[in-house]
């Protein structure tokens, strides 16, 4: 790497050879990371028999069509060889290896071709009836409240939760104190496949399944939203809540009014991150939710998939619509995590 | 503000819970448009029946083989499932016989699949309704063999006379394999079955790897590293997951595709007219000519509290007409056995009724062993332990004799496990 | 003020009361366990407990999955798991798709959290520079994280697979197509690449926080002083970015050691087992097997907790020493 590049010198006016390494490294990372995105944006917009052609196109093609009146409509197809070389018809119907064509331009007259001898005419369209399709099949918006919902409470309430537990563990000295933490932790090391049964049948004693509820409350107590927040305020100097006791403040007082404020670029990232965990989650909610009124998106796209075969179009349209709302959020609070960042490297 | 949350989750849940006299709940997964069809068959039922409420939950495959078994385990299964594993889900199971009107109307023309439900030869019971009947084929794209002048093989012909041919109209027309199958230890074993293999000892004992299946899956192992098997679909995957080579096929990249009845409505979709397809019986072997059946089916299960009108839901799903109606809908081969001799008329262009008849014309040559592995209660083990270790042994991982031997294992494992 | 942020404020200050009574009939260290009590408690009811049902099922056989319908074996679980002729050759082993596993994802872990790491390290220190439109750049890197694993893995199965993107690429410049996902060594590869591909924002933007929060006066100084630029980094970047680093760590190796949907749809553990973690294999043997042994499989996660716990307390005695 080039050496100023570790230094992160700022205010110079020209640009050397690192200024031009730097922005090349980032915009070949940004034609990685958002080369992949975009071509699933496009593929979503292609009909079923175009998401499967070999080899991919990058654009929706469709095979051209054109209305014949009474015969309905007609696909077209560009003859390659014989008689009616380059010649742009129209396809009446295949008998064996024999196409029969009509030129629109004169419908009265059948030309008959060997089949082979002919290529389809393609051109862009895209399939926006696997958009359409989404929201005529199903209940789209129940799932989106189910989603939202979901996103919305847990969030909120992990942000409490994890922060109360983060400032006890940072702020107060007892007992036990490095064992819980420890314990905390540990939860991270648990894959979530393997509680998954254990889980569900303490949700049913708790009657939870079936119900919102059921994929909120696991999820409040995170082991990474306990860490980044203490992390982040053990930097907090104590001399703010020792001042804050003088005053006769409350702890309850110091915790939400003084802590939390000045963490919020902590809480911003673990915002961020329990709304994307929420929102996308499927293992758990597709054992806990099983009646479609209480579906999630995620469990509706995967009911696209089969045990043979999948309906690609839809998934594909789904995912994406599935995207843009955290899209939005993500546009939205980043730019506060960026200030809150921002900020706290001033201090 | 805890305390508050808590009895918002109780007025929720409770809310949510209050179902109606006689809702039955339907979990369902597609693989096409079963659950569209069902649903708007169910609509009419429900306007005749307005004591009955049928609500299909559409769900992913995966949601009905990995939480559908804990969800009855905990006590909250639905009423209804779409299954096609039953040994999974099997214990559950509410024998249907005391509330239908015409017991005998199922023994009769559903009797194939009331016995993959049943658990062994002294069960009677009938727990459910079969959603179509598959059977495996070889799919061949009739422009490349044409193309290289090379004849389709005969009903008599084998599966080496096959894999002769598809490598022949391969190296003619540039193809680059000859031919593909799905990955699947179910669609293995009709190939496997046809060259001798039995999966079973007489008494019934799981017999996995025999000469018969040797046999197949050496050969198998063989065309995929000479060239003329596609060996991506097979040895790119790991574990049994199940891959299939649809999109090879349907772009023209390979001869002969070994697939099933399920992938006609697809087929004449996606290929159009781009070339000419058939649907050819079944290749031989020394012992049989054998595809694989298969199937989902509706079954009930013991912690419905509507027993009656799931009987009734499901009695009128299996009437003739609605079944016709049904099957029609969905393309599917009727699992009835006075519809198979004709009573369904399909939707579909000509190269797709003509390939449904000519996968119903491969059902009577399907070999007993066939139908007795579907009905297995550990044919998914079956299945995922030939899938898995063939496809090892096809990458070069371990020998073919290793794999051979890793399939018993697995298989004495899972034996021993189901015991317990 | 909205009426939101009113409600909020109401809402936020009922603890206060019941809080000052408890603050005055506890210690102070008491204090912090009301803190921690809900976090506990949940963690209580949806970690602890389940783990020790996990416990019991590792302990009991049979495919039932009510504990109290299934059989005690004892030890059987683990010992059938530990039998090998020898450890470093997996085939050789009673339960050979288990070490598979296991030494898969030792090889996975080393590969991909160090070059992760490296790449975050470099894109953070990058992205510190006066850079025209940082911000765009910054969630450019950011985006893959929102995307689910499913997601991931279908996008670049798309492009990996015979005749998919890449390949089609290769062909416009006249190149051979490769069949990745089919050679065991690209399979592994792309297994890496996409993980990181798919995580790689998240840790960026923990190091970029650390990056800023290095107080400007500090490289002001050393650039007075003239300090050569991997000078200034070794000596003064890095060890101020040691937290951040360690938790980057940490995190990245957790999440590595429990890799499993993203390849496990890319490549399904294949070919053979050259991409098959020890979370697929507990996954395969609990769940997606028709017979479902779910003591063996809880046994193995028991096993591999385990192996993560003693990492992750070597992981902090180094963080406390950093610290």
């Amino acid at each position: 790497m080039a050496p100023s590049v570790l230094t992160a010198q700022r205010g110079r006016y020209a640009w050397d050879w690192t200024d031009w390494a730097a922005h090349l490294y980032l915009l070949a990372g940004v034609v990685l990371m958002f080369g992949p995105i975009a071509w699933l944006g496009l593929s979503s917009l292609k009909s079923e028999t175009g998401l499967n052609l070999f080899p991919p196109t990058f654009l929706p093609y469709e095979q051209a069509t054109v209305d014949a009146g009474e015969r309905g409509k007609l696909r077209l197809f560009k003859v390659t060889e014989g008689d009616h070389q380059g010649e742009t018809l129209a396809e009446l119907r295949r008998i064996g290896r024999q196409a029969q064509l009509i030129d629109p331009a004169h419908p009265e007259t059948i030309i008959r071709r060997p089949g082979a001898a002919r290529e389809p005419v393609m051109q862009v369209r895209a399939a926006v009836e696997n958009y359409s399709g989404l929201f005529s099949q199903f209940n789209f918006l129940r799932y989106f409240w189910n989603s939202g919902f979901i996103t919305v409470v847990a969030t909120l309430l992990t942000l409490l939760v994890n922060s109360m537990a983060a400032f006890g563990l940072s702020k107060y000295r007892f007992q036990g104190r490095e064992p819980v933490f420890l314990l905390m932790l540990a939860t991270l090391m648990i894959p979530p496949t393997i509680v998954l049964v254990p889980n569900y049948l303490i949700a049913t004693e708790l009657g939870l399944t079936n119900s919102l509820w059921g994929v909120i409350w696991p999820a409040v107590a995170t082991p990474t939203g306990v860490f980044l927040l203490r992390q982040y305020m053990l930097t907090l100097p104590d001399e703010l809540i020792e001042a804050a006791r003088m005053d006769n403040a409350s702890e309850w007082r110091i915790y939400w009014r003084i802590i939390l404020p000045l963490s919020a670029p902590a809480l911003a990232v673990l915002a961020i991150f329990s709304v994307m965990w929420r929102w996308n989650e499927f293992l758990w909610p597709m054992v806990v939710l099983s009646r479609s009124e209480v579906y999630t998106l995620p469990l509706a796209l995967n009911s696209f998939q089969g045990e043979l075969t999948t309906q690609w179009n839809y998934l594909l349209a789904m995912t994406v619509v599935t995207l843009v709302p955290i899209t939005v959020i993500f546009a939205i609070l980043q730019k506060h995590i960026t200030q809150g960042i921002a900020s706290a490297g001033v201090k | 503000m805890f305390r508050s949350l808590i009895a918002a989750t109780l007025a929720l849940a409770a809310g949510l819970s209050a179902a109606q006299a006689a809702d039955i709940r339907v979990a369902c997964y597609s693989d096409g448009n079963e659950c569209e069809a069902t649903a708007e068959l169910s609509a009419r039922f429900m306007k005749e029946n307005p004591d009955i409420n049928v609500v299909i939950d559409k769900m992913a495959y995966t949601a009905i083989l990995e939480s559908l078994p804990v969800q009855l385990a905990g006590g909250n299964g639905p009423d209804v499932a779409r299954v096609t594993l039953f040994g999974t889900v099997a214990k559950y199971f509410l024998d249907l016989t005391p509330y239908l009107k015409d017991p005998a109307y199922w023994e009769t023309n559903f009797g194939g699949s009331l016995s993959w439900m049943r658990k062994d030869a002294a069960d009677k019971g009938i727990y459910g309704l079969a959603t179509q009947m598959t059977v495996t084929g070889p799919i061949v794209n009739k422009s490349l063999f044409d193309q290289a002048s090379v004849a389709i093989p005969g009903p008599k012909a084998t599966w080496d006379d096959w894999a002769a041919a598809a490598q022949k109209v391969a190296k003619a027309t540039g193809t680059p394999y000859g031919m593909a199958w799905d990955r699947s230890g179910h669609r293995f074993a009709g190939p496997a079955i046809s060259y001798g293999a039995k999966y079973f000892n007489a008494d019934g004992s799981l017999a996995v790897v025999d000469d018969g299946f040797k046999a197949m899956a050496t050969r198998l192992i063989g065309w995929a590293n000479d060239g003329t098997f596609e060996k991506d679909v097979w040895a790119s995957a790991g574990g049994g997951s199940y891959r299939d080579a649809f999109n090879e096929f349907a772009n023209g990249k390979i001869a002969v595709y070994l697939s099933g009845s399920w992938q006609v409505t697809r087929l004449q979709k996606q290929i159009g007219d781009a070339f000419d397809w058939v649907v050819a019986g079944n290749p031989c072997g020394p012992a049989a000519c054998s595809g694989m059946p298969g199937g989902a089916g509706f079954v009930a299960f013991k912690g419905t509290k509507h027993p009656k009108e799931v009987a009734r839901w499901l009695e009128w799903l299996a009437s003739a007409p609605v079944y016709a109606e049904w099957m029609s809908m969905t393309s599917n081969i009727p699992g009835h056995a006075g519809l198979q001799k004709g009573g369904v008329t399909y939707h579909l262009t000509p190269a797709g009724n003509a390939a449904i008849k000519a996968f119903s014309a491969n059902a009577p040559a399907i070999s007993p062993v066939a139908y007795k592995l579907v009905g297995s209660p550990l044919s998914g083990s079956i299945y995922t332990a030939s899938a898995e270790r063939i496809s090892q042994a096809m990458s070069g991982q371990i020998t073919t004799d290793q794999a051979f031997a890793r399939v018993t294992q697995d298989l004495a494992d899972a034996a021993a496990a189901a015991r317990k | 003020m909205t009426p939101l942020t009113t409600l909020f404020g109401v809402v936020m200050n009922l603890p206060e009361r019941p809080m000052r009574w408890a603050q005055g009939r506890l210690r102070e260290g008491r204090l912090g366990w009301v803190f921690v009590a809900p976090n506990l408690a949940v963690f209580a009811l949806f970690s602890f407990l389940p783990v020790a049902i996990d416990i019991y099922y590792a302990l009991t056989g049979g495919t039932a999955l009510l504990p109290s319908e299934r059989p005690y074996v004892g030890a059987e679980n683990f010992s059938s798991l530990l039998v090998c002729d020898n450890y470093f050759d997996a085939d050789s082993c009673r339960r050979d798709v288990f070490w598979h596993g296991i030494w898969n994802t030792l090889r996975f872990v080393v590969f991909q959290v160090g070059l992760m790491l490296s790449l975050s390290l470099v894109t953070a220190l990058v992205l510190n520079r006066k850079i025209i439109g940082r911000g765009f750049f910054r969630a450019a890197f950011f985006y893959p994280v929102l995307l689910s694993p499913v997601v991931v893995a279908l996008i670049w199965k798309w492009i990996l697979q015979r005749e998919g993107v890449l390949n089609a690429g290769f062909a416009s410049v006249g190149a051979a197509p490769v069949n990745w996902l089919l050679d065991a060594n690209w399979a592994f590869f792309w297994s890496v690449f996409v993980s990181i591909w798919a995580h790689m924002g998240f840790y960026t933007l923990i190091l970029l926080a650390g990056l800023q929060a290095i107080p400007a006066e500090v490289h002001e100084a050393a650039s007075m002083d003239a300090t050569p630029p991997f000078r200034h980094f070794r000596k003064i970047t890095l060890p101020l970015l040691m937290p951040n680093l360690l938790v980057v760590l940490v995190l990245g190796l957790i999440r590595a050691v429990q890799m499993f949907d993203e390849v496990y749809v890319l490549t399904g553990g294949g070919p053979g087992t050259a991409t098959t973690f020890i979370v697929q294999y507990i996954y395969k043997t609990g769940f997606a097997d028709q017979v479902r042994q779910y003591g063996l499989a809880a046994a193995a996660s028991l096993l591999l907790a385990f192996v993560l716990l003693g990492l992750t307390l070597v992981q902090l005695k180094g963080m406390r020493r950093g610290a």
